[in-house]
C-alpha cells in the first residue's frame, strides 16, 4: 500500500520559505510527477516526504499513518537519486542487497530477491562488478535494482534520467513504465522535463515558487491549463501567448494558442505576418513567424509545408482551442 | 589527448629531464653512497664516486655509539602519535564540517588555517615556559601535544576535501535503504573515506617526522627524534662525512619511501585543497 | 541540507578540535603578549616589571633587527624567485612525453622528503665545506681557489639550500596545475594562430597564475619561519648576516634568556606573517565558495 497524504506542510530554510503551505494526496498505485522549472521546490517536496529533511510546519500521513517524525529509513520507501547514489567500494551484487542486509534479512532471501531483480533489470551478468565499470544506463538500473528489492509502499525517484543521453533516456522512460505497470507501487517522479511528465504520469503536480498551480491527468493540463504559467510549461513547442487589442477582441487580458492550433494558409487567414525561420523535421514543421502588434508566433504544421524563410504566410487561430487568460494570469 | 611526439624530439626531452632530475637528486645520491664509504674514502680528492670499497661500518658504528635506535624510535612515536592523535580529533570534525555545513562552517574552517599561520616564534617562550614548568620539556608526550596541534588544521582540511568529494547523496541512499547512523558509517563512510584518510595520514606523518622548529628546541637528549639528533652532528662530528651520511640516510629513508607513495596527496594536502 | 538531530550531532563532533586549537591560539599568545611588556630575565628571576612599550622600542631600533629583517626578505624574496622560476621551467619539462617520466618525477620531489637539519648539515659539510666539500673539490679541479661560502656567502648559501628543499614543492604543484589545463584550449589557441610563445603567455600562465600564487602565499607562510637550516649551518653568523627573524627571536630569548625582549620579537613576527596570512586566506576562501 502506497497512499501519501501531505497536509499543511510548509518548508523554510532560514528565513527564505521554499514551501508555503501546501496540501496534496497521492493514492496507492498512482504514478505522480511532479514537474517545474529548477528552483521551484519540487525536490524539496521529495525530500521532505523521504525524510531526509524535516518538515518546519504540517503533517506527512503514509498509508494513514503520522509519518512527519519517522526517519527515512522506516517510512518504507525507496528513492532513485539523480546521481544514482550507488555505493562505490561495493558490488552490484552488495549493492541491491545493501537495504536487505539492513532489514536483517536472511541470506538465502537476500539471493533470491537481488536474482529476481536483476533478471528483470537485465543486470544478471553484471552482479559481480563495480559501479564504475557500468555504463550510465546500467547504474541506473542498478539504483532502481536496489529500490525495487525492499518491495517498498511507494518509489520516489529524483529526476533520475537527467544525466542520461537523450536515447537512453527515452529507453529508460520506457523500462520505468513497464515496471510500473507490472509492480503497481506508487511512484513519485520528480523532473523539470514536461515530456517526461506527459509520457509517464497518471497525474501531474505542476509546481511554481513552492506552490502548486495545478495537479491533474497529463491530457487535463494539456487541454485546460489553469493559469498561464501551466499553459506555458506544459506542451512543447511552448503556447504562444497574445495580448493587446487581439486579446481584447477576445474579452482577457492575454489569450494563449498552441502552436499545432495555428492554422496555415498562404493565401488569407487572420493575421499576415514573415517567416523569419522554418525548422523542417519531416514529420512536421515548425514555422516562427514574425506578425506586425505582437510577439513572434511558433506554427506547427504537419508534414512538410513547403515554406521557407521570408515567405509571406496568413495565420488563424482555432477558436475551439483558444486560452483566455485575466491579468492575474488565471484561466477565465 | 595523446598527440604524436617525434622521436627525436622525445629523445632530447628524455635526456634534458634526466640530467636536471638527477641534478637535483644528486645531494641526495652523494649522501647516500658515502655512507657505505669508509671515512677516508669519503673526503679523497678526487672523490670516488662508485669505485670504493662499500662498507656497512658507518652504519654500524652510528647505531653502537649514539643510540640511534633511541632516536630512531622518538621520532616514530611523535611523527605517528602526533597523526594518529591528530586523527582522532579531526576525523568528526572533518566529517560534520562537510556533511552537516552551517551557516558559519566556512568561518571556522578559514579560522583554523589561520591558527596554522602563527609563526611559532610567537609562542615558543610561552609554550617553552609551560613545558618546563609542567615537566613535558624533553618528553615525547610533550611534542606529541605541540605537532598534534600546529598540525590539527592541515589534518582537518585534507580530511575536509576528502570527505566533501564523498556524495552527500550516497548518504542519503544509505539512510533510504535503512541503516542508521552506525551502519552507515561502518559500510558506508568508512569504506569510502579510508583513501582519504590514509593520504592524511602519510602526509601527516611526513611533516611531523621533518619538523625542525619545536622538536630542536623542545627537546635536549632523551626524547629527541632524528632531527635533533642530526643537528647534534652539526660539529666536530660532521666531519666525518661517512657517519654523517649513514645518519643521515637512515633518518630520511623512512620518509622519501613514504613521500613517493604520498605525492599525489602532497598537492592537495598542502594546498589546503586550493590545487588538486 | 539536514535534519535538526544531526546538526546538535555536529556541532558536538567538531567542539574537541576547535577547543584545542582555541587554547592552541589563545592561551601562549596572550602569554606572548603580556610578557612582551614586561621587563623578564629569565636568569633574573623574580624581577619582573611592567615596562610597556619599552621592549619593542628596543626590538625595533636594534640594528639587529633591521639585519634580520633585510636577511628575512632576502631570504623568503630569493627561495621564492628560485622556485618559481625553477618550478615553471621544471613543471614544462616534465609535462612533456618523454621515458622514465614516472622515476624523473621522483627524483625532482626527493627533497621535499629531507628533513631540513639533514639536507642543511648536508650541504654545509659535504658540498660546500672549503677544504673537503665536493664544491672544493670541483673548484680545485678546475683551476680555482675553493670559496667558503657558508663564511663569505652565507646567506646566500642558505637561500641555495632552502630553495632546493622547495623547488619539489613548486614543481610538483605547478605540475598538477599544468596537467588540469584543458588540452582543447591550447588546440583552439593554436588553431587561432598562436606560437608555442604566445600560447605559454596567453594561455599557460593565465591557468597557472592561481597555482603560482598559492605557491607563493604557502611558501612565504613557511619560508618566515625557517629556523633549522640557520641553526646548524651558521648559528645566524658571522654577526648577523644570516640571522633572519624567527632566529633573532629564538636567540634572545632562548640564548640570551630575554623573554621580554623576545617576545616582543615574537610580537613582531606574528603581525608580519598575519599581513601574509590574510592573502592566502582570501586566495583559499574564494576557493571554498567554488
Amino acid at each position: 500500500m502506497g497512499k501519501i497524504s501531505l497536509k499543511n506542510v510548509t518548508k523554510a530554510f532560514g528565513e527564505a520559505m521554499v514551501i508555503p503551505s501546501l496540501d496534496l494526496e497521492i493514492e496507492d498505485g498512482e504514478f505522480v510527477v511532479f514537474v517545474g522549472p529548477s528552483g521551484c521546490g519540487k525536490s524539496t517536496l521529495l525530500r521532505l516526504i523521504a525524510g531526509l529533511e524535516d518538515v518546519t510546519s504540517g503533517v506527512i500521513e503514509i498509508d494513514g499513518r503520522d509519518a512527519t517524525e519517522v526517519p527515512p529509513a522506516r517510512r518504507g520507501l525507496a528513492m532513485v537519486f539523480q546521481s544514482y547514489a550507488l555505493y562505490p567500494h561495493m558490488s552490484v551484487r552488495k549493492n541491491i542487497a545493501f537495504p536487505l542486509k539492513m532489514a536483517k534479512m536472511d541470506a538465502a532471501e537476500q539471493e533470491r530477491r537481488v536474482t529476481s531483480a536483476a533478471k528483470i533489470l537485465n543486470l544478471t551478468d553484471y552482479l559481480d562488478r563495480r559501479p564504475g565499470q557500468l555504463s550510465g544506463g546500467q547504474r541506473q538500473r542498478v539504483a532502481i535494482g536496489r529500490a525495487i528489492v525492499r518491495e517498498p509502499a511507494a518509489f520516489l525517484f529524483d529526476e533520475p534520467l537527467s544525466n542520461l543521453d537523450a536515447a537512453l533516456r527515452v529507453n529508460m522512460r520506457l523500462e520505468i513504465s513497464e515496471l510500473h505497470q507490472s509492480l503497481a507501487t506508487t511512484m513519485i517522479y520528480v523532473t523539470h522535463d514536461q515530456v517526461e511528465a506527459m509520457t509517464m504520469a497518471d497525474k501531474i503536480v505542476v509546481l511554481h515558487a513552492g506552490r502548486i498551480e495545478q495537479v491533474g491527468s497529463p491530457l487535463d493540463l494539456y487541454r485546460s491549463p489553469a493559469n498561464r504559467f501551466v499553459a506555458g510549461f506544459i506542451g512543447s513547442p511552448k503556447m504562444n501567448f497574445i495580448s493587446g487589442a487581439e486579446a481584447g477582441k477576445h474579452g482577457a487580458h492575454t489569450i494563449g494558442i498552441r502552436p499545432e492550433h495555428l492554422a496555415l494558409s498562404t493565401t488569407e487567414g487572420a493575421w499576415q505576418g514573415k517567416v523569419a525561420v522554418a525548422e523542417h523535421l519531416g514529420s512536421d514543421t515548425f514555422l516562427y513567424v514574425n506578425v506586425n502588434g505582437m510577439d513572434p508566433l511558433t506554427v506547427r504544421t504537419q508534414g512538410e509545408a513547403g515554406i521557407h524563410h521570408g515567405d509571406t504566410v496568413y495565420i488563424s487561430p482555432d477558436a475551439e482551442h483558444l486560452h483566455r487568460f485575466d491579468a492575474s494570469g488565471k484561466t477565465i | 589527448m595523446a598527440r604524436r611526439v617525434s622521436n627525436r624530439r622525445k629523445t632530447l626531452v628524455t635526456i634534458v629531464a634526466w640530467a636536471v632530475g638527477i641534478a637535483i637528486f644528486f645531494p641526495i645520491l652523494w649522501t647516500i653512497l658515502t655512507s657505505f664509504k669508509t671515512e677516508a674514502e669519503a673526503i679523497a680528492s678526487p672523490p670516488k664516486f662508485l669505485f670504493f670499497d662499500w662498507t656497512l661500518e658507518n652504519y654500524a658504528e652510528v647505531n653502537s655509539r649514539s643510540n640511534y635506535f633511541l632516536h630512531f624510535m622518538n621520532s616514530v612515536i611523535i611523527s605517528v602519535g602526533s597523526t594518529l592523535l591528530g586523527l582522532a580529533i579531526a576525523i568528526p570534525a572533518a566529517w560534520s564540517m562537510a556533511f552537516v555545513p552551517g551557516k558559519r562552517t566556512k568561518d571556522v574552517l578559514m579560522w583554523m588555517l589561520s591558527t596554522k599561520m602563527l609563526p611559532p616564534v610567537g609562542v615558543l617562550i610561552p609554550i617553552y615556559l609551560l613545558f618546563r614548568d609542567s615537566g613535558l620539556l624533553d618528553t615525547r608526550l610533550g611534542l606529541v601535544i605541540v605537532l598534534t596541534l600546529i598540525n590539527l588544521p592541515i589534518i582537518v582540511w585534507m580530511l575536509f576535501t576528502y570527505f566533501k568529494e564523498i556524495p552527500g547523496e550516497i548518504l542519503e541512499a544509505a539512510r533510504m535503504d535503512g541503516a542508521g547512523l552506525w551502519e552507515e558509517v561502518v559500510h558506508v563512510l568508512t569504506p569510502m573515506a579510508v583513501p582519504g584518510i590514509a593520504s592524511t595520514l602519510l602526509l601527516n606523518i611526513i611533516l611531523a617526522w621533518n619538523e625542525a622548529f619545536w622538536t630542536l628546541n623542545l627537546t635536549a637528549a632523551k626524547a629527541a627524534p632524528l632531527t635533533a639528533f642530526i643537528a647534534s652532528y652539526s660539529s666536530p662530528e660532521g666531519l666525518f662525512y661517512a657517519k654523517l651520511s649513514a645518519a643521515s640516510t637512515l633518518a630520511i629513508a623512512p620518509i622519501l619511501v613514504l613521500g613517493w607513495f604520498s605525492q599525489k596527496q602532497l598537492v592537495r594536502g598542502l594546498t589546503f585543497g586550493a590545487v588538486k | 541540507m539536514a535534519t535538526a538531530h544531526s546538526r546538535v550531532a555536529a556541532r558536538f563532533m567538531i567542539s574537541p578540535a576547535v577547543l584545542l586549537l582555541l587554547g592552541w591560539m589563545i592561551v601562549p599568545l596572550s602569554m606572548t603578549i603580556y610578557f612582551s611588556f614586561l621587563s623578564y630575565n629569565l636568569l633574573m628571576p623574580g624581577m619582573e616589571e611592567f615596562i610597556g612599550f619599552t621592549n619593542y622600542r628596543f626590538f625595533l631600533t636594534d640594528p639587529a633587527f633591521f639585519a634580520a629583517l633585510a636577511n628575512t626578505l632576502l631570504l623568503v624574496g630569493g627561495v621564492l624567485v628560485i622556485t618559481i622560476v625553477g618550478g615553471t621551467a621544471l613543471a614544462l619539462l616534465l609535462d612533456q612525453p618523454f621515458w622514465g617520466q614516472g622515476i624523473v618525477r621522483i627524483l625532482v620531489i626527493a627533497p621535499f622528503f629531507v628533513m631540513p637539519t639533514v639536507s642543511a648539515l648536508v650541504w654545509k659539510n659535504m658540498f660546500m665545506n672549503p677544504v673537503n666539500g665536493l664544491f672544493a673539490h670541483l673548484a680545485k679541479a678546475i683551476g680555482l681557489e675553493p670559496f667558503d661560502f657558508l663564511a663569505h656567502a652565507p646567506l646566500a648559501s642558505i637561500i641555495l639550500i632552502v630553495a632546493w628543499q622547495w623547488l619539489p614543492f613548486a614543481t610538483l604543484i605547478l605540475l598538477t596545475a599544468l596537467q588540469s589545463l584543458d588540452q582543447e584550449q591550447l588546440e583552439a589557441s593554436e588553431m587561432d594562430g598562436a606560437n608555442f610563445g604566445n600560447r605559454f603567455i596567453y594561455i599557460v600562465l593565465p591557468h597557472m597564475a592561481r597555482a603560482i600564487t598559492v605557491v607563493v602565499l604557502i611558501q612565504t607562510i613557511f619560508l618566515l619561519s625557517v629556523f633549522a637550516e640557520i641553526l646548524v649551518t651558521t648559528n645566524g653568523g658571522p654577526g648577523y648576516a644570516s640571522t633572519n627573524i624567527t632566529y633573532l627571536v629564538y636567540a634572545q630569548s632562548l640564548l640570551q634568556f630575554d623573554v621580554g625582549g623576545g617576545s616582543a620579537g615574537g610580537i613582531v613576527a606574528v603581525i608580519l606573517a598575519n599581513i601574509v596570512a590574510v592573502f592566502l586566506m582570501r586566495m583559499i576562501g574564494k576557493n571554498l565558495e567554488a
